[in-house]
């Protein structure tokens, strides 16, 4: 079974260290983002289970978080995650035609993954980047401002990371 | 031009470092209050300032931080509420992005205040890279002897930490907050007891919004006299407004609240009017939750004033022609906008951020959506529209946390100023699709000679 890595792990026991002694269930949730990371981009039962043994709580107590918090992944998702927003203020600068767009363009539908497994498709709800408009989570950072021309490069220097990453 | 005390500096080359921060004048708070202040004066100064919380509520922040429960031998916590998710609101990103260590800052003066010696920061998880923006600002803090043990030599203790949340709307509502903060589904509290007797880990604890916080540091430099004095009323102090949509120039604008709604947006100081020459058709000036507003109430109010931006001039004649001062996530829509399309996305955002607990609002905002998309795509019935209105009063005041508040009220404005609009879409249903249909005669101001056009 796939473990952190020894510097993972001093960081998770760096995070317990922040609350009072007996309440280390408070470093589920950035506990759960670092094991997402570390895993594959997404959480499996197995990694919930190591999750939960490693905070000494019962693994249900994982689950009911994993599966309320919109940021974790619970099934294999594309390299590059392509996290659209669509709620209003985005909506009236054209979020839906990025999302038609990016769809065509990569022959996919919302919450799915391509065929090579480097793209995943979501929409989401408000990031806090309204005044951005139209835009969209990929990875650590926000892209704004999108038009089409910005989805065929971003789409480009994906395929180009992902070529120098492997 | 307004006076700034937020973002004055926000601009200054390297200000995110500490070095530079600190030259032009930063971390002087500290000093006055942990050398020359006892915790309570601090508070009274607060209390002076009538500064009200920048998160939505509006609540005395002063008045909060004196409700503090302090039973002896049990700790007592500020949380700080950076959890920004209210569609229409990036103010607080923008402050953390620019202008860190003025949070950080405020966090230790008003750690002091309140006697907490383990300060958090929750903040929601898609602003992964601000974490580290706000980590290096805390590392430098400490470095220079702000944080930590003894600070000043006044015997005072604080750590600040920063959590990430995991995306969840709900954990905004302070005490859903507390218990993502505890490892927990970001479910509300039923209050009382309230977070000031029982709130992180049952211990006493005050959630503050990140400009609140950050609104202490003007107070204790200039006093809260002093910062009564700006503004109008009891719209105390400068607000940070977001502002986007169909506006020439988005983004964070720093304000007292004494400029017209109109100068606002028209003026090139700020939103620098509607783009590409468009009229404007309506507004929701507060974050999504509040109501949307037609040109003509937004601009004046129904006895024919000015409307000003602050708490008391948006709110003037209530829900009936009146809204909101909220989060300050300003919201523009110009006339080619479809205001149930809009709403549309408001309701699938309430539904997919209800957190579950309380059938009216887990089931309300389900079947608010699911109205509203047949209206919207041509396969709603007249009876639907009242349908809509019953549902959203049955949400209202009937749910542990104001969520549900929050999404029957962008329906019911909705309904209240633009039912006309929902009529059509359900007369026309084929011409509904097509989104962009130009519902001009909504444009500034409503002329009542064009309703019911096409």
């Amino acid at each position: 079974m796939a473990q952190f890595s020894a510097e993972k792990l001093n960081k998770v026991n760096e995070i317990i260290a922040r609350y009072p002694a007996g309440k280390q269930k408070s470093a589920l949730i950035p506990v759960l983002h670092i094991a997402q990371e570390e895993f594959g981009g997404w959480l499996s039962a197995e990694t919930m289970d190591y999750v939960a043994s490693i905070l000494k709580i019962e693994p249900i107590e994982v689950y009911e978080v994993a599966t309320f918090y919109s940021m974790y992944n619970l099934k294999p998702v594309g390299k590059y995650v392509f996290e659209v927003c669509q709620t209003g203020p985005c909506m009236i600068n054209g979020s839906d035609d990025i999302i038609d767009y990016i769809k065509n363009k990569l022959g996919i539908k919302v919450g799915e993954t391509t065929a090579d497994g480097l793209f995943t498709l979501k929409t989401v709800e408000c990031l806090g980047a309204c005044g951005y408009a139209p835009m969209m989570q990929l990875g650590k950072h926000y892209r704004e401002h999108l038009t089409k021309e910005k989805i065929d490069a971003i789409i480009e220097e994906c395929e180009r990371n992902a070529v120098t990453n492997n | 031009m307004g006076r700034k005390l937020l973002l004055e500096k926000a601009h200054v080359p390297g200000i995110r470092n500490y070095d530079v921060y600190r030259r032009e004048g930063g971390y002087r708070s500290v000093e006055k209050a942990l050398k020359t202040m006892s915790p309570d004066q601090v508070t009274e100064e607060v209390k002076k300032s009538g500064l009200r919380g920048r998160g939505g509520a509006g609540f005395p922040a002063g008045m909060k931080w004196s409700f503090l429960a302090k039973p002896e031998g049990v700790p007592r916590y500020l949380v700080c509420n950076a959890d920004e998710s209210e569609p229409g609101t990036f103010k607080d990103r923008y402050l953390m992005e620019f202008i860190p260590h003025l949070l950080v800052e405020g966090l230790i003066v008003a750690s002091f205040a309140l006697g907490s010696n383990r300060t958090f920061i929750y903040i929601r998880g898609e602003y992964a890279w601000i974490v580290d923006i706000l980590e290096q600002a805390i590392a430098e803090a400490k470095n220079n002897g702000w944080l930590g043990k003894n600070i000043l030599g006044s015997g005072f203790d604080c750590e600040i930490y920063v959590q990430r949340g995991a995306g969840a709307y709900i954990c905004g509502e302070e005490t859903a907050l507390i218990e993502s903060l505890e490892g927990k589904r970001g479910n509300p509290r039923i209050k009382p007891p309230f977070p000031a007797v029982k709130g992180l880990w049952d211990c006493p604890t005050v959630v503050n919004n990140v400009e609140t916080i950050a609104a202490v540091v003007p107070i204790l430099n200039i006093g809260g006299d002093e910062y009564a004095k700006i503004g109008v009323g009891k719209s105390t102090g400068t607000k940070l407004i977001s502002a986007c949509g169909n506006i020439n120039k988005p983004g964070v604008y720093e304000i007292d609240m004494t400029i017209s709604v109109e100068e606002f947006i028209y003026s090139d100081e700020y939103c620098g009017g509607i783009a590409n020459g468009k009229r404007l058709k309506a507004c929701i000036p507060g974050g999504s939750s509040v109501p949307i507003l037609p040109a003509n109430l937004l601009l004046k109010t129904a006895k024919g004033e000015n409307r000003i931006m602050n708490y008391e001039s948006l709110s003037d004649g209530g829900f009936a022609t009146g809204t909101m001062m909220g989060s300050g996530g300003f919201i523009v829509l110009d006339e080619d906008q479809c205001v149930v399309r809009h709403t549309l996305t408001l309701a699938r955002f309430y539904r997919h951020e209800s957190c579950g607990q309380c059938s009216p609002c887990r089931e309300g905002t389900g079947w608010m959506e699911k109205i509203l998309k047949n209206i919207e795509y041509g396969k709603g019935k007249k009876s639907d529209i009242d349908l809509l209105w019953d549902i959203q009063r049955k949400i209202e005041g009937n749910t542990i946390c104001p969520l549900g508040d929050a999404a029957a009220w962008p329906v019911a404005a909705a309904i209240r100023h633009f039912r006309d609009e929902f009529e059509w879409h359900v007369q026309y249903p084929n011409a509904a699709q097509n989104r962009n249909y130009g519902l001009a005669h909504y444009a500034d101001p409503l002329p009542a000679a064009s309703k019911g056009v096409a």
